[in-house]
């Protein structure tokens, strides 16, 4: 296993899309709920425990080998917006080009053809991490951290809230990653023997109906 | 079997000249260039010049709005299957450089939708001086500029300016009332590209867009051949 590797995965620079999107902070800006860095961290906190927390949980499931298919579906099922189903299966497409080309393997070849389409992101993420020979933990981390380092880059473009502020506010959140990235694994081994059933349903409706009302923007910076 | 090992088959990743099935894909060609050049002008003039000869889509990357993909919709010089627009989260030249994947698809899902295309038109939204395209999403790139953007462009060179395959010196029926000096922006692009064309042109004039046609054209021969 190489350390080396997940940071390569974990870079922000890595190429698979994530760039163009807000994780919902657009719509959370524009509705006068993100105005500083406060606001921000604690946006941030809100879609690192729940959100963030599913997506983690299908990424360390996915990296100990679970079916994709399985858990596409799990997916599917705690993402009520369509829009972030289209958004998860967007980002999850264009991850599975970059990984496909950075680690080649037949389980990323597989999902592929399985989903021509895109599969969500978490699976792919933890698919990715897999064939980067990277753990379930590492694919908790990836997730959760992409979780919140999204929306922080976003609001630095849409605010002009001073970088260094907004990273801050990750370095702030890093002990709540680490509780959440353990817990994620400690949940995706349940998933293993008991299935995609045991994986948490939290959500948080204000991101949900935030980015139904963000896709329907004529006018916005960010894909999601 | 065979079908199997068709799906299993590494898709085809940036560059390959070839699809997944074998097929030759289209020839990808990259318009950038500052804000309000005359990209998407541009983009329109080469459809309406091309399209009887050529199987042809757009992808466009705004900004911020959809406004480019509509007002070729609305200038109706493609039909609307064949134009699509990628959303690049405030940095256009991210989506055409550094992260090429959101392009791709788009490229890919034009090809699948409505192909066999021989040519696609990838228009990256308005930039600045040293955006250009990742070799992994164009084949040959295109830099528009335009006389009214200042005459020291050329000179101040850049890697859009310097190095795109083909320079387009935009708009040149305002050269005199913004006082533009076309010889001496000429001279400049000649000094900083060497032997790498540049084409002054001015869409208000019939059949404006001629010169670049033909380089396409010249293009899509090579790519074919």
């Amino acid at each position: 296993m190489s350390r080396a590797a997940l940071l390569v995965l974990a870079d922000g620079r890595f190429p698979a899309g994530g760039h163009a999107h807000s994780g919902g902070a657009e719509a959370a800006v524009r509705a006068g709920r993100i105005t500083d860095a406060a606001s921000l961290e604690a946006f941030c906190r809100g879609r690192l425990h729940t959100s963030g927390v599913v997506a983690a949980c299908v990424a360390a499931a996915a990296a100990l080998g679970v079916d994709p298919g399985e858990l596409d579906r799990a997916a599917d099922a705690r993402t009520p917006s369509p829009a972030l189903r289209v958004a998860a299966r967007r980002l999850g497409r264009q991850l599975t080009r970059a990984a496909r080309a950075t680690w080649p393997s037949p389980e990323l070849d597989a999902v592929a053809a399985l989903f021509p389409k895109g599969a969500h992101q978490p699976v792919v993420l933890g698919l990715a991490a897999r064939a980067a020979g990277l753990t379930a933990l590492d694919a908790a981390y990836c997730s959760l951290y992409e979780g919140v380092s999204g929306p922080a880059t976003a609001v630095v473009r849409l605010l002009g809230l001073d970088p260094f502020d907004a990273t801050g506010v990750l370095a702030r959140l890093a002990d709540e990653v680490d509780r959440a990235a353990r817990e994620a694994v400690e949940t995706a081994e349940r998933v293993v023997t008991d299935g995609a059933g045991v994986l948490p349903a939290r959500s948080a409706p204000l991101l949900e109906i935030g980015a139904e009302a963000h896709a329907a923007w004529p006018v916005r910076l960010f894909a999601s | 079997m065979h079908l199997d090992h068709h799906h299993e088959a590494p898709a085809a990743v940036s560059a390959d000249a070839r699809r997944p099935d074998g097929t030759r894909r289209a020839l990808r060609i990259g318009l950038g260039g500052p804000v309000g050049s005359g990209k998407t002008a541009t983009v329109a003039a080469l459809c309406r010049a091309l399209r009887e000869e050529l199987s042809l889509a757009v992808v466009t990357n705004d900004i911020y709005t959809r406004e480019d993909a509509e007002f070729l919709l609305r200038e109706a010089v493609l039909p609307p299957e064949r134009i699509t627009a990628v959303e690049t989260g405030a940095c256009p030249h991210t989506a055409i450089r550094d992260d090429i994947s959101a392009n791709l698809e788009a490229v890919e899902d034009l090809e699948d939708e409505v192909g066999p295309l021989d040519l696609v038109l990838v228009e990256s939204g308005g930039d600045n001086l040293t955006a250009t395209f990742s070799k992994g999403l164009v084949d040959a790139q295109v830099f528009v500029i335009d006389v009214a953007g200042g005459d020291d462009i050329p000179r101040k060179g850049g890697p859009g300016v310097a190095t795109a395959d083909l320079l387009i010196v935009n708009k040149t029926d305002l050269a005199p009332y913004v006082g533009s000096d076309l010889a001496r922006m000429a001279a400049d692009a000649k000094a900083v590209r060497g032997e790498l064309p540049v084409v002054l042109q001015s869409l208000r004039s019939e059949d404006g867009v001629r010169e670049v046609a033909d380089w396409v054209r010249e293009r899509i021969a090579a790519w074919t051949a």
